[in-house]
């Protein structure tokens, strides 16, 4: 490939009349880049032809058009002696990275740039010119220059137009993408196609066509194929161009892109285990927390039906998270993924917290971030959101009590010490939590002291097998049997967030997986913006 | 033709996969008859070669109103309801 910084990338291009032109030749060249709706570009194609008929002998001569159908409409008008070049595929306008037409472009023999010109400034071209021809050792070029105005903008190359911007940049030699491309013939319909491949979750796919991962990618200053992560169980290779592709599959927008590699790292640490959280029998599911700016930035929803659908960014974000683990940690259901169940949740689960109607500290800063640092925390959940449902409680101490009472029945009411579970508390409990000055650990203590119950009260008994065995039963003393055990190993395990719509005396809850070390630990990363 | 992007950690080959081979041949198979001239009488001798070949085999005999249209929705549903498997006549 040719140094773009110093040549103009070599070309073989067709003229109006048919016949095949290759760039360079042995003579040094002008290349001239139009086209047909450009109003400067008229201006200038008769002094085209001038310098066509004085140097043509010497220099070779290229006018380049971006279109089929514009490139006739000039031949129809000017009826040029110079070949006028086919480039409606924009390869070349793009690869000698034109932004504006005309773009005047001198070489040496060897395809080197001497002097490059854009839009029209009468002085320029003439001086351009006239170097030129003396460098040749011809005649100046006689031309009624006064004639034209002393200077011109140029249009925008179709090259750069957005439509079609990122298609050719990722067709071309520059192109960041290195990813197995996969034709889908014309008679397939993609998106069964996709469906066939196993490459999604069961909804329709946005087909990741290179030109949508390019711009996908353009909101991410790392390298596309920076290994960000390996994820289990198949031990993927998971690089930034990868989280691309299942992030357009997923309908994101690119400034989503951040946050699912910030989640991608998190899921891939060893604390959060995916491996176990998506192999497990009880069907946990990553559930996704966004704190800090971004949640403004990206347009997150943590007010009315957060936790639910309708708001693209927390829609797109956690199935574009769940597409990866999928495609490439291999866990799919009935493969490594061996839920009982399954979840709606496996689906997306994400959503942003109220920071502005949270009274106490959120949750990535008691989690040692910074306020203004956007983080995004995850969570190994295997149900929720359950609906809380307290309408009637005046006194913090008694909502605090109805938020232990429902959380009792995380797992199993009498299965204590073995789980955690996120609280996400609606606007007006939180009035009715500080209205009695309630911290969040006031709540955690309230909930461990309503949960606790004797070692008594747990036992195995004719009502439910689960709880204290009779074997281990019997060998406590009776003050052992009165010892009291909270729901939760540690207050560390009651985590706490705010959000919902202002009306509704309701909080939620997700019930977590297997908490600790043995199972998944909550991972927390600091999102990278560009 | 659309070109998309491989998702995934790219260990398997793409491809349009074969229906699962089971080892034997039975249970209710659908002659389809695309209406080309004498398609119908290659799945005629078809039929016959069949039934010798394996009695147990149930043959249900579908045509498409013509043959230069795909089949219409309700005939591919009724096909998919009443058969394990497909043979596609074609004529020329």
């Amino acid at each position: 490939m040719t140094d773009l910084a110093d040549s103009l990338p070599s070309f073989s291009l067709e003229s109006h009349s048919g016949q095949s032109y290759a760039f360079p030749a042995s003579k040094p060249s002008v290349v001239c880049f139009v086209k047909e709706d450009c109003p400067t570009c008229i201006e200038v194609m008769p002094i085209l032809e001038a310098l066509y008929q004085h140097i043509s002998a010497d220099v070779d001569v290229y006018v380049v058009g971006q279109t089929k159908a514009g490139n006739q409409i000039l031949a129809d008008r000017f009826k040029p002696s110079y070949p006028l070049l086919d480039d409606s595929s924009l390869s070349v306008s793009f690869a000698s990275n034109i932004d504006t037409v005309p773009a005047f472009i001198v070489c040496d023999s060897e395809g080197r740039i001497a002097s490059r010109l854009s839009g029209f400034f009468r002085d320029e071209w003439k001086k351009t010119i006239s170097g030129l021809c003396s460098s040749c050792e011809l005649s100046e070029l006689q031309f009624a220059w006064s004639e034209l105005p002393e200077w011109r903008p140029g249009c925008g190359s179709l090259s750069v137009d957005p439509i079609v911007a990122d298609r050719l940049y990722a067709e071309s030699t520059k192109s960041p993408l290195r990813a197995r491309r996969i034709e889908i013939a014309p008679m397939d319909d993609e998106f069964d196609f996709m469906a066939d491949q196993s490459f999604g979750d069961g909804l329709p796919l946005v087909p990741p066509t290179p030109e949508r991962v390019i711009r996908m990618l353009s909101s991410v200053s790392r390298d596309p194929q920076e290994v960000i992560a390996v994820m289990p169980p198949n031990m993927g290779q998971v690089t930034v161009e990868k989280v691309a592709v299942n992030a357009v599959m997923a309908g994101c927008k690119p400034e989503f892109m951040p946050v699912i590699i910030a989640g991608v790292e998190a899921v891939c640490s060893d604390e959060f285990n995916i491996h176990g959280v998506m192999a497990t029998t009880m069907g946990a599911f990553p559930l996704m927390v966004v704190n800090g700016p971004i949640r403004h930035t990206l347009g997150m929803n943590m007010k009315l039906g957060a936790l639910g659908q309708g708001s693209r960014p927390n829609a797109t974000i956690g199935r574009a998270l769940r597409l990866v683990i999928r495609n490439l940690g291999g866990a799919r259901p009935g493969g490594t993924e061996r839920s009982t169940f399954g979840s709606p949740a496996k689906f997306t689960m994400c959503f942003a917290e109220w920071e502005e109607r949270n009274p106490w500290s959120p949750l990535h800063v008691e989690r040692g971030f910074d306020a203004e640092e956007s983080v995004i925390t995850i969570f190994a959940m295997t149900s929720g959101p359950t609906l809380i449902v307290d309408q009637d409680s005046r006194l913090a101490s008694q909502l605090a009590g109805s938020l232990a009472l429902c959380l009792e029945s995380a797992f199993h009411p009498k299965a204590h010490f073995a789980t955690e579970a996120m609280l996400v508390i609606s606007p007006e409990h939180v009035d009715t939590l500080v209205s009695d000055g309630y911290t969040k650990d006031d709540i955690r203590r309230r909930i461990q002291e309503v949960t606790s119950r004797s070692i008594k009260q747990l036992q195995v008994d004719d009502v439910s097998g689960v709880g204290f065995k009779n074997e281990y039963y019997e060998n406590l003393t009776e003050k052992q049997r009165n010892r009291l055990l909270p729901k939760f190993r540690s207050e560390k395990d009651i985590h706490i967030t705010v959000a919902g719509s202002e009306a509704g005396k309701f909080s939620a809850a997700f019930h977590g997986w297997a908490a600790g070390a043995i199972g998944s630990i909550p991972v927390s990363r600091k999102i990278e913006e560009k | 033709m659309t070109v998309i992007l491989d998702p995934t950690d790219e260990k398997l080959p793409v491809e349009r996969g074969l229906a699962k081979r089971t080892g034997k041949i039975n249970g209710r198979l659908a002659l389809l008859d695309i209406s080309k001239p004498r398609g119908n009488v290659f799945l005629d001798r078809l039929a016959e070669l069949i039934r010798l070949r394996l009695p147990d085999l149930q043959i249900n005999r579908y045509a498409k109103p013509t043959f230069t249209r795909p089949a219409p929705e309700e005939l591919r549903f009724e096909m998919l309801r009443e058969n394990d498997f497909v043979v596609e006549g074609l004529a020329d």
